[in-house]
């Protein structure tokens, strides 16, 4: 298949999943199927996204705490951190960790059906596949992945605090004082609306992706692992992207912020 | 074999993937309520032929009828109905891995749209059909539990697990991978459900035997074309050389040609 060809297929696959959406969230029948998505694309990456949240707050603080006690702010290390970890990581890691665990079985999951003839077994008994499997793990990917990001926020915070003041010493009161001040709702927020983003992007293709592999166990793992790519520089450029839109209405709304000087 | 009012009917279908013509100018009637069996050599169209007839694959030229109605050029949503009134038995069963094997028979009546029935009804009539294929108490088994010949079983229940009754039922390869005995059993079955249900069966083969035990009217597919029609006795005394060879399951003198080499 063509690029145009792929691109044009994924547009109208991803109009189908989301044109569902809306009917899944207010009916029975659809709350049945998105439940059980809920527990194995949310619940169950709960652990691997606070762990990957921690390693990163600790990590930046380890990174940084040399320069920043060398001139003198290392009680300003946690604006840094903080801010670094809200807008950016968290949502980024959360969904790159995402798109390994999730994305992966998603597709392995969807492919196998394919190439078992599950799929076509779906349309002859007159159920729409993209309704039936698509949609419920598109919306738990959507909507969970800003929860998630959430975690690996929470535990990226607490992850760097307490290399900071347990490794190093630092004093916590001024260190949450200059977080406090410097760490706005703006950052927390618009790290949730980029997690929104690619949480759906991974949603659509892993399950895209699962829909369209070639026959056989190497037809799957090579979708597996073209999902994991797309995936992952999708979440990239996505966060490129939205980081230009989100600077720029920042400016618009607030004007220039201080973080440095 | 002329039938006057057929329940199926394809006019001049032809179907070719790529330059491999499958189906060249297929002509087919069947009649209602009796078994029709379409024979031929793996690879020949038998089971592209049965996908027409649900729109799972539309022809590149031609009609195809059900119940005097043009289906091939139907949109998925207004061929739902129409699957909705047959069953199908796909050639690797198809059975979801995810669902228990009440779940799996269930399936097609909670989840068809336009089916409101309560859960308990549904069961009870999955497991008459469980108890009607000589399986009951795996109720609760997963697909992935279950032997070739189980498996098979319970695609067949779920092909006949419909409020009403399916009207039709496309077996896809029945006996295909099955013991002598277990291949007896799915026979005396497809013969069971056309005597007693009344429903008109096409099945796909390359078992002869099956074959002619469960056919009321017997066709064989070669290059595209039906080489052969008629009752199967008539079929087993064919002239025809391809016919010949295949009923008495002698390798064509092509095949043996590198063998010689």
């Amino acid at each position: 298949m063509s690029l145009p060809e792929n691109m044009g297929r994924f547009a109208l696959f991803a109009a189908q999943a989301m044109g569902c959406g809306p009917i899944d969230l207010v009916t029975v029948r659809g709350w049945r199927r998105f439940i059980p998505q809920c527990f194995s694309i949310g619940t169950l990456s709960v652990p691997v996204i606070m762990l990957t949240g921690a390693f990163v707050g600790m990590v930046l603080v380890v990174q940084g705490y040399q320069q920043f006690d060398n001139a003198n702010l290392a009680d300003r290390l946690g604006v840094v951190v903080n801010i670094s970890v809200a807008a950016e990581l968290g949502p980024v890691l959360a969904g790159v960790m995402l798109a390994g665990r999730v994305g992966g079985a998603l597709t392995a999951e969807l492919g196998t059906m394919n190439v078992t003839e599950q799929l076509l077994a779906l349309r002859a008994m007159g159920c729409e596949p993209v309704h039936y499997l698509v949609t419920p793990r598109f919306l738990a990917c959507l909507l969970l992945s800003p929860i998630l990001t959430l975690y690996a926020d929470l535990m990226g915070a607490l992850g760097a605090w307490l290399i900071y003041s347990g490794v190093y010493g630092g004093l916590s009161e001024p260190y949450w004082y200059y977080t406090r001040q410097a760490v706005e709702y703006w950052d927390l927020g618009t790290g949730l609306v980029k997690a929104f983003f690619f949480g759906g992007a991974i949603g659509l293709v892993s399950c895209y992706k699962g829909f369209h592999c070639r026959g056989g166990a190497e037809g799957v793992g090579r979708a597996c692992t073209e999902s994991f790519v797309i995936s992952f520089i999708l979440i990239l450029a996505l966060d490129f992207f939205l980081n230009i839109v989100i600077n720029g209405l920042y400016e618009i709304l607030y004007g220039y912020r201080a973080l440095l000087f | 074999m002329e039938t006057a009012d057929p329940i199926i009917e394809l006019r001049k279908v032809s179907k070719a993937f790529g330059s491999q013509v499958v189906l060249d100018a297929i002509d087919l009637r069947v009649e209602r309520e009796k078994t029709t069996v379409i024979i031929g050599r793996s690879g020949t169209g038998k089971s592209v032929l049965l996908k027409h007839i649900v729109g799972l694959l539309r022809p590149d030229s031609g009609e195809v009828f059900y119940e005097g109605r043009r289906v091939d050029n139907l949109s998925e949503k207004a061929l739902t109905p129409i699957r909705c009134e047959i069953g199908y038995v796909f050639q690797l069963n198809a059975l979801f891995d995810s669902l228990s094997v009440l779940e799996n028979v269930a399936f097609p009546m909670t989840e068809q749209k336009g089916r409101r029935r309560d859960r308990k009804s549904i069961h009870d009539l999955a497991r008459r059909c469980l108890d009607l294929v000589g399986l009951s108490g795996f109720e609760h088994k997963r697909p992935a539990d279950l032997s070739g010949g189980e498996k098979k079983r319970v695609a067949v229940a779920r092909a006949i697990a419909l409020d009403p009754p399916p009207k039709v039922i496309l077996y896809d390869e029945p006996t295909a991978g099955l013991d002598p005995q277990r291949s007896d059993v799915i026979n005396k079955l497809i013969r069971h459900l056309q005597q007693k249900v009344r429903v008109t069966s096409i099945v796909v083969t390359h078992d002869m035997k099956s074959a002619t035990e469960v056919g009321d009217r017997l066709l064989m597919l070669h290059g595209g074309k039906f080489l052969a029609d008629g009752r199967p006795e008539e079929v087993m005394r064919s002239e025809n050389v391809h016919v010949r060879r295949f009923v008495e399951g002698r390798a064509e003198p092509e095949d043996l040609l590198n063998l010689a080499t």
